[in-house]
C-alpha cells in the first residue's frame, strides 16, 4: 500500500525569452516561488528530481539554493523530462521514504526548430544529412494521414491555434499574449504542410517547480494541497509510429499515449468523462487534436465537431483544453514544459487561475506530455 | 551520377533496390540495422513499388546535420530548395520514409502509386526518392 501524495507548492518562471537569466537561474526562481507558495524553506526539502534538455544539469542548483546534502537526481527524458521528474518524486513520497520532495524542470533553447543528431537516436547519418531529422516533419506526417483517414479539416487545425493564443492573452506566465485571428493563422507561411507557422510552438525558455508532500506532512503544515490521483509514464510499444523513424511497421502498433492514459485512468479509478480540465501536449495544432482522441476524450474524427462548437474553450461546455495556451502560446522549454501543464492544473484546481479559471466545480485535472523517441506521461490531480 | 550518400543504403545495378533487413521473426525493417543489432538480420532488397502512406513539404532550411542546398559555406535560406517527403508503404514489407520527387504537393494523395528512384542530392552525393509510378508500369503491376 502506498502513501497518498499531494502537491503543496507550485512555482513558475514566466515562459518566453528572459535574456537576463540563464535556464538554471529561471529554475532557481521557480523553486523559490514554489517554496514560498508552500510556506517552506529550502532545507525542508528532502529529495529532488529535475532536468533540462539544453540548459545544464539541475543538481547544480544547490549552489544557489543551499548545500543541504539532499539527494538530487538529474532527469533527461526529452519532452517528457518534467513528467518523469514528477513520477520519480511522486514515487519517492509514495514509497514512504520521504515526506517532502521537489520536481523541477527548466530550459533555454536557441531560436528556430530543434536540431537533433542522428547518432543520438540510433539512426544512420544519411537520415540527418538529407533533411529528415526534423520533429516538425513527424508532426506534419502524422496529422496529414490522420486528417485523410478521419475527416479533419485545415480550419480545425487553425481553430486549435486560435484558441491557444486567446488563452495566452489571459495567462500571466504565457509567452504569446496577443490574439491571432483564424485567417492570419491559416494564411501564414507553410512550415510542413498542413501546418503553418502559427500552428507550431517555438523552442523557448522557462521553469517550473512543484513541491510534493505526504498526507501527514501536508496536514502538519496546514498546506493547500492537490492530490496526485495517478501518474503514469509509458515508452512506446512494438510497431508504433513515432518521431524520427526511417521505417515503420506495416502492422499497426499501439501508442505510448494510449497506454499511459489507460494506465492513469485505471490507477485513478475514474474515466475521461470525470475530467474537468485537461492540458494535452500541443507541440503543434495537430498534436492537440490527435491527443484528444488518444487520451480517450473523444473518438477519432469527432474533434472536427468539438472545435467547430468551441467545446474545448474555457467555459466551452465540454472539456477546456490547454487553458494557459499550452505549448503554442507558452513555447516549449523542453525540461519545463510537462511540469507547466501540471502547474496549470494545480492552479485551476485551487481556483487561483483568475481570468482563465474554469467555471464550476473543478475536481479532476488531467495532463499529458509526449516526447521523443516515443514516450508519454500522464498525471491526474484531484481537488478533494 | 554522384557518390551514394551511404554505400549500403541501396543495391547497385540498373534496377537498384532500397536495402532493408529481414529479422529472424520474418519482419522486414528499414534501414538495415548495423553493429550488434544486425546479428541474425538478413539484408533484404525492398520492393521498388509502393503506395503513399503520408506526406508533407519541407518549407524551411533545416539546421545541421542537413547537407543539401543552402547548407554549404556562404549559402543560406535563399539557396534552399523546398522539397516533398513522405512515407511509402511497400506492400507486405515495411513503410519507408523518403523524399518524393517529380510531383506537386496538391497532386499527392493516400494510396498513390510510387516507384523507387535515385536522385542527385548535392554537389557530391546522390540520395534515394520515390516518384509517381509510370502509368504503363502501374497497369503492368
Amino acid at each position: 500500500m502506498s502513501e497518498n501524495v499531494y502537491i503543496i507548492g507550485a512555482g513558475i518562471h514566466p515562459f518566453g525569452r528572459t535574456d537576463s537569466r540563464s535556464g538554471r537561474e529561471q529554475g532557481v526562481y521557480a523553486v523559490r516561488e514554489a517554496l514560498k507558495d508552500a510556506g517552506l524553506e529550502w532545507p525542508d526539502i528532502e529529495c529532488a528530481y529535475g532536468g533540462s534538455a539544453a540548459a545544464g544539469n539541475a543538481d547544480i542548483m544547490v549552489n544557489e539554493l543551499g548545500l543541504t546534502s539532499l539527494p538530487f537526481t538529474n532527469v533527461a527524458n526529452g519532452c517528457a523530462t518534467g513528467g518523469s521528474a514528477l513520477a520519480a518524486s511522486q514515487q519517492a513520497i509514495a514509497s514512504g521514504m520521504y515526506d517532502l520532495a521537489l520536481a523541477v524542470g527548466f530550459d533555454k533553447h536557441p531560436r528556430g526548430a530543434f536540431n537533433a543528431k542522428p547518432s543520438d537516436y540510433g539512426l544512420p547519418e544519411w537520415y540527418g544529412q538529407t533533411g529528415m531529422m526534423l520533429t516538425t516533419q513527424f508532426f506534419a506526417l502524422k496529422i496529414q494521414r490522420y486528417m485523410q483517414l478521419h475527416g479533419i479539416s485545415r480550419t480545425t487545425l487553425g481553430r486549435v491555434a486560435e484558441k491557444a493564443f486567446r488563452n495566452g492573452t489571459i495567462t500571466p506566465h504565457a509567452w504569446r499574449r496577443s490574439p491571432v485571428d483564424l485567417e492570419t493563422i491559416m494564411n501564414a507561411p507553410m512550415i510542413n504542410d498542413p501546418l503553418t507557422k502559427y500552428m507550431f510552438c517555438s523552442p523557448a525558455e522557462g521553469a517550473v517547480a512543484l513541491i510534493l508532500a505526504s498526507e501527514k506532512k501536508m496536514k502538519e503544515l496546514g498546506a493547500d494541497g492537490v492530490k496526485i490521483r495517478a501518474v503514469a509514464v509509458k515508452t512506446r510499444p512494438p510497431n508504433s509510429f513515432e518521431v524520427f523513424q526511417a521505417g515503420i511497421s506495416i502492422e499497426e502498433g499501439g501508442k505510448p499515449t494510449v497506454l499511459a492514459s489507460q494506465a492513469a485512468f485505471e490507477k485513478a479509478g475514474i474515466g475521461p468523462e470525470d475530467i474537468s480540465v485537461a492540458q494535452l501536449q500541443d507541440t503543434e495544432s495537430g498534436a492537440e487534436i490527435m491527443h484528444m482522441a488518444e487520451n480517450g476524450f473523444c473518438k477519432d474524427g469527432e474533434q472536427e465537431e468539438w472545435l467547430a462548437n468551441g467545446w474545448t474553450e474555457i467555459g466551452g461546455g465540454k472539456l477546456p483544453v490547454n487553458t494557459d495556451g499550452g505549448c503554442l502560446a507558452c513555447g516549449e522549454p523542453i525540461g519545463a514544459s510537462g511540469l507547466r501543464q501540471v502547474y496549470e492544473n494545480v492552479t485551476q484546481l485551487r481556483g487561483r487561475a483568475g481570468e482563465r479559471q474554469v467555471p464550476g466545480k473543478v475536481r479532476f485535472g488531467y495532463s499529458h506530455v509526449y516526447g521523443a523517441p516515443g514516450l508519454s506521461g500522464v498525471a491526474i490531480l484531484e481537488r478533494e | 551520377m554522384g557518390e551514394k550518400i551511404d554505400p549500403n543504403l541501396w543495391s547497385d545495378g540498373a534496377q537498384p533496390h532500397l536495402m532493408g533487413g529481414r529479422l529472424p521473426s520474418g519482419q522486414i525493417v528499414f534501414p538495415m540495422p548495423v553493429g550488434d543489432a544486425a546479428e541474425g538480420v538478413e539484408p533484404y532488397k525492398l520492393s521498388r513499388r509502393g503506395k503513399l502512406w503520408s506526406w508533407t513539404s519541407q518549407g524551411f532550411l533545416p539546421k545541421e546535420p542537413y547537407e543539401g542546398p543552402g547548407s554549404g559555406p556562404g549559402e543560406g535560406p535563399p539557396d534552399f530548395q523546398p522539397f516533398l517527403l513522405g512515407y511509402v508503404e511497400l506492400p507486405g514489407e515495411v513503410i519507408v520514409e523518403s523524399r518524393i520527387v517529380d510531383a506537386r504537393l496538391e497532386d499527392l494523395h493516400l494510396g498513390m502509386e510510387l516507384e523507387f528512384c535515385i536522385v542527385p542530392f548535392n554537389a557530391r552525393y546522390d540520395t534515394f526518392a520515390f516518384r509517381p509510378a509510370a502509368q504503363a508500369e502501374s497497369q503492368a503491376a
